[in-house]
């Protein structure tokens, strides 16, 4: 099948290209099957392609949308902490770089909290965004999911982190790695609180984000097929000069190696939450279960989590 | 001396010299040893010169010198009755990091340290001090027996990072190394670390999250490989290097002035690796003062304070 992909696929695109430019991008390609589907369709799915099922990167603010019962929910404001305390600079200014992402996405930083509502139960979600600075941990993410895990106490609430992220943010330095301590004693304070902590791994968790938080959770979920490991596939790569097993660090390899709890759908996502919450609780919910609320309908001109800098997004060793 | 930094050929050039005159089979003679004082004044000039100024670069490379001296030199002089203890009762032994019970000037404690090797045979055995799972998991059990007898914890950090590899992977290497640094955390018997050598990462902050935490003077620690760093941002690992040495802040006296370590402990002239045996008494010294310092307090207040102090951590920047 592959001349199909490879020779008639550009072909045709070559032919109806020009039109869906023109058209404002109301089209997407899915990464993994190369199936068109209309934007609204595609946010009807939650980011999920109707085709192949692949699970593409859910911003985080439509993560919460997806997860809360419907309106019944309020974002946190985060603490200020200090910008840049390094005066990085590479080949750009650490300033500048943070100043695009924040523009870009609206957001402070890469990490949202929200306390609301899910199945009736008090739940506080914190999510991170891969589209900012491709989801990495400084001192602003540790810091949040401090304020995350003290919210779910002071609330009586369960937490439920959804990781996205590179790893450490390099520009932060040493105080970046800090931050592994400092997200560990947050779930240590959710944990003493007799709390459930809830990790749910999406594309992609890997370095210092899954050495601390990520990998601590009382139950463990993982998307389809999301990326999910310490060291970069590369890094492996050059160090064993191997070519990598196949599925090599996607959930269901770590399902298969008995690091994570379940491999859960997207659509099943909020069922499951709903119905392991109850269960460590010892209640029943009081919403409906079974329904998903559907994520409003958002512009065409909605940007997908970029992939324009990809030098921020690697992990960390 | 056998081993120069590339930096240190001035030096090497002189001592060279030295070495040479005093092979001479008239090497007593009055002039020649004069000659032989002037020099030796002069490499130690030198060396003070050099190491008054060394860059984050330089640091670096002082850092992972091949005779700098290891964990089990560390162990070999410091620890008496040293019992070493292996395997985290899962998997399998990790050569990567070495732990066992000792006595530590007269008491009982764990130690727990990455050990890099010293020649190609014991490097490869050690794998460079590049744990694995299993490393952290029997790190992880050693931390947990010190608590449950009331032993101080001494760490000895050296590592460029925890083992990239499949297996390490397939093991869960992530969740191996944050169940360490929450193991780190929970203590309630004193914990403290010396960077001795290179603090790489995740794998260095899996046994460093402790009450006290002292460092060489041209140790390093730092999120990711000045190297790693290089490729990453300024795609180029070889040129760069020394750019992102500096840019990521990992020397002592940096870290120091961040607050993420406490102290920071002289090395000789010339380096750890000039001296080890000074070297060693030195960190036996401040280790015994730092354990001096923690043993007023309860188990309950060991852990609070250390938590605090990570708390505290990068709340407030010195400008």
């Amino acid at each position: 099948m592959n001349w199909l992909k490879n020779l008639v696929r550009p072909k045709l695109r070559e032919l109806v290209g020009r039109q869906k430019g023109t058209a404002g991008n109301l089209w997407r390609d899915c990464p993994e099957c190369e199936g068109m589907i209309f934007h609204s369709d595609l946010e009807k799915d939650h980011w999920v392609c109707r085709f192949c099922g692949h699970h593409m990167r859910l911003e985080a603010g439509k993560r919460l949308v997806m997860l809360f019962d419907e309106d019944a929910y309020q974002t946190v404001e985060l603490d200020a902490v200090p910008t840049d305390p390094l005066k990085f600079r590479d080949r750009r200014k650490y300033t500048e770089r943070m100043k695009e992402a924040q523009n870009r996405t609206g957001e402070t930083d890469a990490l949202i909290v929200a306390h609301g509502k899910m199945g009736g139960f008090n739940v506080v979600i914190a999510a991170l965004d891969f589209s900012f600075m491709g989801g990495s941990m400084g001192v602003a993410v540790g810091q949040g999911l401090l304020t995350a895990a003290r919210l779910a106490v002071v609330q009586d609430a369960s937490l439920i982190v959804v990781p996205s992220s590179g790893g450490a943010r390099m520009q932060e330095g040493i105080l970046s790695l800090m931050q592994m301590a400092r997200t560990t004693i947050a779930v240590e304070e959710v944990r003493e609180a007799g709390l459930p902590y809830i990790v749910v791994l999406a594309d992609p968790t890997t370095g210092g984000v899954t050495a601390s938080f990520a990998m601590l959770g009382d139950i463990a979920i993982a998307e389809p097929g999301a990326i999910i490991g310490f060291a970069g596939a590369r890094v492996i790569e050059q160090t064993i000069r191997e070519k990598l097993p196949e599925g090599f660090q996607r959930a269901e390899y770590l399902l298969d190696h008995g690091m994570i709890d379940m491999v859960v759908h997207r659509h099943e996502l909020r069922d499951t939450l709903i119905r392991v919450i109850g269960l460590l609780r010892n209640t029943v919910p009081a919403a409906d279960v079974a329904s998903i609320p559907a994520a409003a309908e958002t512009p065409a001109a909605n940007p997908a989590p970029s992939e324009d800098h990809p030098a921020e997004d690697r992990p960390t060793e | 001396m056998h081993n120069f930094l590339d930096f240190e050929k001035p030096v090497a050039e002189l001592e060279g010299k030295i070495e040479e005159l005093r092979r001479l089979p008239d090497s007593g003679d009055p002039k020649i040893a004069e000659e032989l004082s002037k020099l030796q004044g002069k490499a130690e000039k030198l060396l003070r010169q050099t190491y008054s100024k060394l860059t984050a670069w330089q640091k670096t490379q002082v850092a992972r010198h091949p005779d700098r001296p290891h964990t089990l030199d560390y162990i070999g002089a410091l620890i008496e009755d040293f019992t070493p203890l292996a395997g985290d009762r899962a998997f399998s032994e990790d050569h990567a990091i070495i732990s066992g019970l000792g006595r530590f000037r007269g008491s009982s404690v764990v130690v727990i340290g990455h050990e890099k090797g010293t020649d190609t045979k014991t490097r490869i055995h050690h794998n460079f001090g590049m744990a694995k799972p299993e490393g952290y998991r029997k790190a992880r059990r050693l931390m947990k027996l010190a608590d449950r007898f009331k032993l101080p914890v001494i760490t000895l950090v050296d590592t460029p990072g925890a083992y990239p590899g499949v297996e390490a992977e397939a093991r869960g290497q992530a969740e191996a190394i944050a169940r360490s640094v929450e193991t780190c955390l929970g203590l309630k018997v004193p914990l403290v670390s010396v960077i001795i050598g290179e603090g790489g990462s995740g794998g260095a902050i899996a046994l460093a999250a402790a009450n006290t935490v002292l460092m060489l003077e041209h140790s390093i620690y730092s999120v990711i490989s000045p190297e790693g760093c290089a490729s990453i941002l300024w795609r180029d690992s070889n040129n760069a290097a020394e750019a992102a040495a500096e840019a990521l802040k990992l020397t002592s006296a940096d870290l120091e002035e961040l607050g993420v370590i406490d102290e920071v402990i002289p090395e000789p002239l010339g380096g750890a690796h000039h001296c080890p045996a000074e070297t060693i008494a030195a960190v036996g010294d401040a280790i015994e003062q730092a354990l001096k310092e923690l043993s007023s307090l309860d188990g309950g207040a060991l852990k609070v304070r250390r938590r605090e102090k990570y708390l505290e951590l990068g709340q407030k920047i010195p400008s």
